[in-house]
């Protein structure tokens, strides 16, 4: 069974943590996966760079222009990670553009994370039908599980759409916005969080864009099963050091 | 009247293999909403009928076709110029961001977003939205605020906000990205009107047969000057590929009618300083759309360099990369120093001050020959007011 959904049948609320690659130092990510599972983080999303981060706010894409500036490419980070599976033990997903990886290959770049281990992939600009027509088949093949987001203006019928063509979970994008650009959630979060946890989907949803400490942590993962932080632990990294990985993922539960 | 012919792209928005919607998926609704409506709103007789009726009172359409008598004579072969550079705001521009305010009334947006490199597209919406008093917000590059002054003057002084683009290279493809994350944090009330042949289905579509006006007069125009609608070649500049798209729209089928797109080469095409994406591009997704593109082999998107701001993109919409692709269109390139020549040329030869984007496509006949008795309709994209200061240092005037 793919780690991710074995995680997903674990009896708690998951915290997921995004990084780019590369960031701050072209060569702090094996660390910074490690220093993540240690102090109990569930899953981690390694974000691959890219020139034109069209669905991220300032914060990650700044750490993507100075990680691409440090060198990181897809090569890079697929060497950073071949040993991984010798230390780390939770699901590892890699979060990229689609053009980076239409240029290694699709299918070589998926044969490439099954080798390394990789559980899954997020590609905010591939969309569900263009995957359903064209690269289903080859991410099956590789067993990796790719995930779909969904936003408060997703209407129902593609949420159900979606859901059918998922096996892992469902990214919940919290509010219409680019990634790091809100503080806390309101009514109308809460609304969309329960109208999604009443459609009775398939597939598990975790909460992403929009959470940054144990408040946002708790209200994201009232009716979801888990939440992911991004910007938020960008922004601790470029204000702390490497070392202090711990205290941040202790702010948040 | 602008006739809507269902032309070249499929149902599923793709040229061949290139076109898509490959959005994330915060802008699928406003996207979707916009593929499903667009051509049944373009077919609305009071669509048409308004269109229509901006583009003959308010632009000043129809654009003469000029026979260039002495560009004509230097060059033994017959040139005629599309006078696009004589619409209101100066350029093709123009026929694009009134269909699209139109079309985003229709569709009950309050809000426009645009981006811009050299400005051009940029006034262009500005003025749309001031005859229509709809807000306006416009992406720039902090390097092309910084560079294209007057042009930032003009689209405040109509009303808009200018917005710096502050990321990557801070130039026209970062803009566009700016503008996309505002559409994607506003996605209710908010139409994007998107300047170029490019872009997610169905904007390379709706912008062509926005523009297509231009091939649509040509073919009327050439009638009553040389008693045929067809010419031999019709030529012109392309960046994102609008003005192009409109150009060769009814000729795209028109198989005695031979196509030439004009790149910028900048300082040439192996310089590394250049915009000459067929050449230096590969297949790639920019901007919400598979084409050629300029990239690194990892899959980075890189800088392109023109003299010309408004061919200064690293891509070329859709329908262009198919044209290179198939061979339908022939595809030339010219530095700098040549188009440069070219527009003081046509200053000197035929008293028009040429944008030095439609410079480039007049440089071609340095390179090319033709037939004494061949028609060859170049595309006058834009006037030069907005590039004096370029003409003024380069050939220190």
């Amino acid at each position: 069974m793919n780690r991710i959904n074995t995680k997903l049948q674990e009896n708690k609320k998951l915290l997921s943590i995004y990084f780019t690659a590369g960031f701050p130092n072209l060569n702090d990510t094996v660390k910074i996966i490690q220093d993540l599972e240690k102090n109990g983080v569930d899953m981690i999303e390694i974000g691959l760079p890219f020139s034109d981060p069209l669905a991220d706010g300032p914060t990650i894409q700044d750490s993507s222009t100075k990680a691409l500036k440090n060198g990181m490419t897809t090569e890079v980070l697929f060497n950073q990670l071949k040993n991984i599976r010798e230390s780390v033990n939770i699901p590892l997903i890699i979060m990229g553009y689609f053009n980076p990886m239409l240029q290694y290959g699709v299918d070589a770049f998926c044969k490439k994370c099954k080798d390394i281990g990789i559980d899954g992939l997020i590609i905010p600009d591939l969309p569900v039908d263009v995957y359903h027509d064209n690269y289903k088949e080859i991410f099956e093949k590789h067993g990796l599980i790719n995930i779909f987001l969904i936003t408060p203006q997703t209407p129902d019928e593609r949420i159900r759409f979606i859901d059918s063509v998922s096996n892992g979970f469902i990214y919940m994008v919290s509010s219409a916005s680019v990634t790091g650009s809100q503080s806390g959630f309101g009514d109308d979060q809460k609304e969309y969080f329960e109208r999604i946890s009443n459609m009775n989907l398939k597939n598990p949803q975790i909460v992403g864009f929009g959470i940054k400490d144990n408040a946002t942590f708790n209200q994201a993962t009232e009716y979801a099963k888990g939440a992911i932080i991004g910007s938020a632990f960008i922004k601790f990294l470029n204000d702390n050091s490497v070392e202090n990985i711990d205290s941040f993922v202790k702010s948040i539960r | 009247m602008t006739k809507i012919m269902n032309y070249n792209v499929n149902e599923k928005g793709y040229y061949g293999e290139f076109g898509g919607a490959f959005i994330p998926e915060m802008l699928y609704p406003n996207v979707e909403e916009l593929r499903q409506k667009y051509l049944e709103v373009m077919a609305e007789p009071e669509f048409l009928k308004e269109f229509n009726q901006l583009l003959k009172d308010y632009v000043g359409r129809p654009s003469p076709l000029y026979f260039a008598k002495r560009l004509s004579e230097k060059y033994n072969t017959k040139i005629y110029l599309k006078r696009e550079d004589l619409n209101h705001t100066g350029a093709h521009k123009i026929n694009n961001t009134i269909g699209q305010i139109l079309m985003a009334k229709r569709l009950g947006k309050t809000r426009i977003i645009a981006e811009t490199g050299a400005g051009q597209h940029g006034v262009a919406t500005a003025t749309v939205c001031a005859l229509m008093g709809i807000e306006c917000v416009v992406y720039m590059g902090e390097i092309d605020i910084a560079r294209q002054a007057p042009n930032v003057a003009r689209m405040k002084m109509l009303g808009a906000k200018v917005v710096p683009a502050l990321s990557g290279s801070r130039t026209l493809k970062d803009a566009t990205n700016e503008a996309i994350r505002d559409w994607i944090n506003n996605p209710v009330d908010t139409h994007y009107i998107i300047g170029s042949a490019i872009g997610p289905h169905p904007y390379p579509d709706m912008v062509t047969r926005f523009q297509s006006i231009i091939s649509e007069e040509i073919k009327w125009q050439l009638k009553e000057h040389e008693n045929r609608e067809n010419p031999d070649y019709v030529v012109a500049c392309i960046g994102g590929g609008s003005n192009a798209a409109g150009t060769y729209y009814h000729f795209l089928h028109e198989s005695d009618v031979n196509i030439i797109a004009v790149e910028a080469a900048g300082l040439g095409v192996d310089s590394g300083e250049s915009a000459a994406t067929s050449v230096l591009g590969k297949e790639g997704i920019i901007h919400g759309c598979k084409t050629l593109l300029m990239q690194t082999k990892d899959g980075q998107i890189t800088e392109p360099y023109s003299i010309s701001a408004g061919l200064d993109y690293p891509g070329v919409g859709p329908m262009h990369a198919h044209l290179a692709k198939t061979g339908r269109a022939e595809f030339m390139s010219i530095t700098d120093e040549d188009a440069m020549k070219a527009g003081l040329e046509l200053c000197k030869l035929e008293g028009i001050i040429p944008a030095i984007e439609s410079s480039h496509a007049l440089a071609i006949f340095e390179q090319k020959t033709f037939k004494p008795n061949d028609v060859v309709v170049v595309s006058l994209s834009g006037r030069g007011d907005k590039d004096l200061e370029t003409y003024i240092k380069y050939f220190k005037l």
